[in-house]
């Protein structure tokens, strides 16, 4: 696999979560191209095509980000904010997934633009049975952004 | 008392409306959905006028699930009326159409849409996409809190 065929773009710090989501994924044949960032520098470093992803195109953005939001060196509503606020990964789905239970944080993380915001469960089989639905809802029944999002603001021939 | 409405479904095509509510009867969430026929009535339920003046801006749905091509108003202006609003720009909306039009998927995710679904031709696609959808953003969503709809 390489970075330009990733399908999720996992952004986890904590190696237990980062298992049990791989697994979950995986058990369910929902996606193997799945790629793990562990703190959120990584994280733009790779949405936004730059240090050891400078390989990687803004052609071929993942067709789902799951954001933890406690994350080492650049938390994840910063990774949030960076995101939805640029032209060339504005249109990416990003779902917030954590176990934080604040509302500033939900608040926050609707405002910034997420596309959708989960709460981790503390069960195990919970936590499988939502990643499961979580990837279905994504990876087939979500129509990702085509290409033609990633280019810059506005087309030409004025609103629609 | 009556039962919240979680969905909001605008669709102007009444076969469209049939097997969106018949894929939701039998769960949970059969009876709390609202349908509109065109993107006027949706702003008016979304705004809480009109007809819909005793709605609260306080108990918005958790999902629209919205038709592009509507009569009077057309969907791609309704969220973009949505999103502009404070009272109403965090409220998940989902795309439900059978456009193919890339412009359309373009502008719906520029325009901050949540989600894109494409309405499949099949009977029993349609249904289980509904269901699906329903599940994911009533179920597996946690919806946005009454703070995040009083600015910033």
């Amino acid at each position: 696999m390489t970075p330009n065929e990733v399908e999720i773009l996992l952004v986890e710090d904590n190696p237990a979560d980062v298992e049990l989501t791989l697994h979950s994924l995986r058990a369910h044949n929902l996606s193997n191209r799945i790629y793990v960032v562990r703190d959120g520098e990584e994280a733009l470093d790779f949405l936004f095509c730059r240090g050891a992803f400078g390989g990687r195109s803004f052609d071929h953005p993942p067709k789902l980000v799951l954001l933890d939001l406690k994350l080492p060196k650049v938390d994840g509503i910063e990774v949030l904010r960076a995101v939805k606020s640029d032209s060339r990964t504005k249109a990416i789905p990003v779902v917030i997934l954590t176990s934080s239970k604040e509302e500033k944080d939900l608040v926050n993380g609707y405002h910034l633009g997420a596309n959708s915001y989960i709460q981790k469960p503390v069960d195990f089989d919970q936590f499988r049975e939502i990643v499961k639905q979580l990837g279905l809802y994504w990876l087939v029944v979500n129509e990702p952004p085509p290409n033609g999002a990633f280019s810059g603001p506005g087309r030409s021939g004025g609103k629609r | 008392m009556k039962e919240e409405q979680e969905i909001l479904l605008v669709e102007d095509n009444s076969g469209d409306v049939e097997l969106t509510l018949h894929a939701l009867r039998g769960s949970d969430f059969g009876r709390r959905v609202h349908v509109v026929g065109d993107g006027e009535a949706a702003l008016d339920f979304l705004f809480c006028r009109g007809p819909y003046s005793s709605r609260s801006f306080e108990r918005p749905p958790k999902l629209v699930l919205l038709d592009l091509k509507l009569p009077k108003v057309d969907g791609l202006e309704v969220l973009r009326q949505i999103r502009t609003d404070p009272r109403t720009k965090t409220i998940p909306v989902v795309a439900f159409t059978s456009s193919q039009a890339e412009g359309d998927v373009i502008e719906g995710y520029r325009l901050g849409i949540n989600s894109y679904i494409y309405k499949p031709t099949d009977f029993g696609d349609f249904r289980e996409m509904v269901k699906q959808a329903a599940q994911y953003w009533l179920q597996i969503n946690q919806p946005p809190p009454l703070a995040a709809f009083r600015g910033q």
